[in-house]
């Protein structure tokens, strides 16, 4: 048994590196790019081996789903598949190739390093500050009670992103299939449900086993870009849900603020949830965050503000 | 009832397989996009059902099992439409079917 | 079993590092540093696996990087496209 494991550990190794050189070396922009999400697919069956079920969800469907939904759409946008280029000069190849030395000289001694850090790392401190977060699974304790600033700070990266893609210009028509066929639609509507009760299950999961916001975003933000595909969310391009829109982008960012500053009015210190509302706090902040991370996908996708 | 299962799950899998291989195959030798898709929706499709069914008589439970299905259900749809529109797109896009004589109607 | 998924990220990372400098399209540089992220992640959780389960924190950090990256893809897909389209008029391909 233990032989067909190592066999199928070595396929998986080979098809990554394989999958990589072409995403990164095949002349055709195309042809990387389908690489590429080949690339994110076979990394999600990684993480279900290393037994990161949540990694593993989220991986597919951003890895693979929007960000290959995002080159593509790029891709086709760009005048004939050409990418803008940047041609080497000769007196700049020495300096390069010094760059590309220091820099992996570096990644090894930080490899090396990180090989020697103490292992099993906080597992211990987290299992024992859990029974005080108000979650039963290690990963949602982490990622929204005790380093809920770190996940505050991310939404609050992902949101300049979206601001910088929408401070560019106005969206940019997504692209719809060249025929007519009420095939899209007629998907999008059979998938509607199922991409609303996959996330609410996997938040409701996320308390007590792999889940939670980040997974449910993903798989939300995911079936979202589909929908914007199919055109079936007309009222993110109306002007006047803009305003709503908008909210509804920063409310899990708002919501971890609001969560943080009740922490330091009612017990003196930022982002200290008291134990007692700790479960209900994160049940809401967590669902304000998937619906928030879902629609900032989406507006990523638009390439440009809606409404303008 | 559950040893009968057991029992016939690996014959179930093994001919997944084999139809998952024939349509590997057919991607990576059919010459179009259109002979292409119909390696990949047809001969893929049965191969999952297969191996879907016998992960299904391996399964814990029966919710278990169903959910196995219901991925196979899922993709069927997903796939269907897809490869509709992926060969309608090719069309409007004016990449002919190869024909052995003559042009087919589409 | 975890050094053969290191000694993967390490491959992967130095497969990316070499594609991101060598790379003379913006594109296929966004492509690289999306490899080069991935094989950070997979460094990350194979340091996290233990025989006791994972590591929560490097966990939920690869969690966060996930999306993180997707944001840093699309800003920077967003960018090179408004690039080129101020030198080509908005037209339909």
């Amino acid at each position: 048994m233990s032989t067909f494991i190592i066999g199928f550990d070595l396929l998986l190794g080979a098809g990554l590196l394989w999958l990589a050189w072409q995403a990164l070396f095949h002349p055709k922009p195309f042809a990387a790019v389908v690489h590429f999400m080949a690339f994110g697919l076979v990394m999600a069956l990684v993480w279900v081996r290393l037994e990161a079920l949540d990694i593993a969800l989220a991986e597919a469907a951003i890895g693979t789903g929007v960000t290959g939904a995002l080159l593509l759409a790029a891709l086709g946008r760009l005048p004939n598949g050409a990418t803008p280029r940047l041609a080497l000069r000769p007196w700049q190849r020495p300096p390069v190739a010094l760059a590309l030395g220091v820099v992996l000289l570096l990644g090894l001694w930080l490899a090396w390093v990180a090989w020697q850090l103490p292992r099993p790392g906080l597992s211990a401190e987290v299992t024992a500050a859990l029974p005080e977060s108000g979650v039963r699974h290690p990963v949602t304790a982490v990622l929204l009670n005790l380093r809920a600033l770190d996940t505050m700070l991310e939404l609050a990266v992902m949101l300049g992103a979206v601001w910088l893609v929408w401070s560019l210009g106005p969206e940019l028509r997504p692209y719809a299939p060249a025929t007519a066929l009420p095939g899209l639609p007629a998907l999008t509507r059979l998938l509607h449900p199922l991409f609303l009760m996959v996330p609410a299950y996997l938040l409701w999961r996320g308390s007590h086993a792999p889940g939670g916001a980040f997974p449910a975003g993903a798989v939300l933000g995911a079936g979202g870009v589909l929908l914007l595909l199919a055109d079936a969310v007309p009222w993110m391009q109306r002007p006047d849900r803009q305003p709503l829109l908008r909210l509804l982008l920063s409310t899990g960012l708002v919501l971890f603020l609001g969560l943080a500053l009740g922490g330091l009015l009612l017990t003196g210190t930022f982002f200290a949830i008291p134990v007692a509302i700790a479960a209900l706090a994160i049940l809401v902040v967590e669902v304000a965050a998937a619906l928030s991370i879902a629609l900032m996908l989406m507006a990523c996708y638009l390439y440009g503000e809606p409404g303008r | 009832m559950t040893e009968g299962l057991a029992l016939i799950a690996p014959w179930l899998i093994a001919a997944g397989v084999l139809f998952f291989m024939a349509g590997a195959l057919g991607l990576w030798r059919f010459p179009d996009v259109y002979s292409r898709l119909h390696a990949l929706t047809k001969a893929d499709n049965l191969g999952l059902g297969l191996l879907c069914l016998g992960l299904a008589c391996q399964a814990a439970s029966v919710s278990a099992a169903l959910k196995i299905l219901l991925v196979w259900g899922l993709v069927l749809v997903a796939s269907s439409i897809g490869a509709t529109l992926m060969a309608s797109t090719a069309l409007a896009r004016g990449l002919r079917p190869r024909t052995r004589r003559g042009s087919r109607d589409s | 079993m975890s050094g053969f998924f290191a000694l993967l990220a390490a491959l992967l990372s130095g497969l990316a590092l070499l594609g991101l400098f060598r790379a003379t399209s913006l594109l296929r540089r966004i492509l690289a540093l999306n490899v080069l992220a991935s094989a950070l992640f997979l460094l990350l959780v194979t340091l996290a696996h233990t025989e006791a389960g994972l590591d929560p924190v490097p966990h939920a950090m690869v969690l966060t990087g996930i999306v993180v990256a997707v944001s840093t893809t699309a800003a920077a897909l967003a960018l090179i496209l408004r690039a080129t389209h101020s030198h080509h008029d908005e037209s339909d391909p």
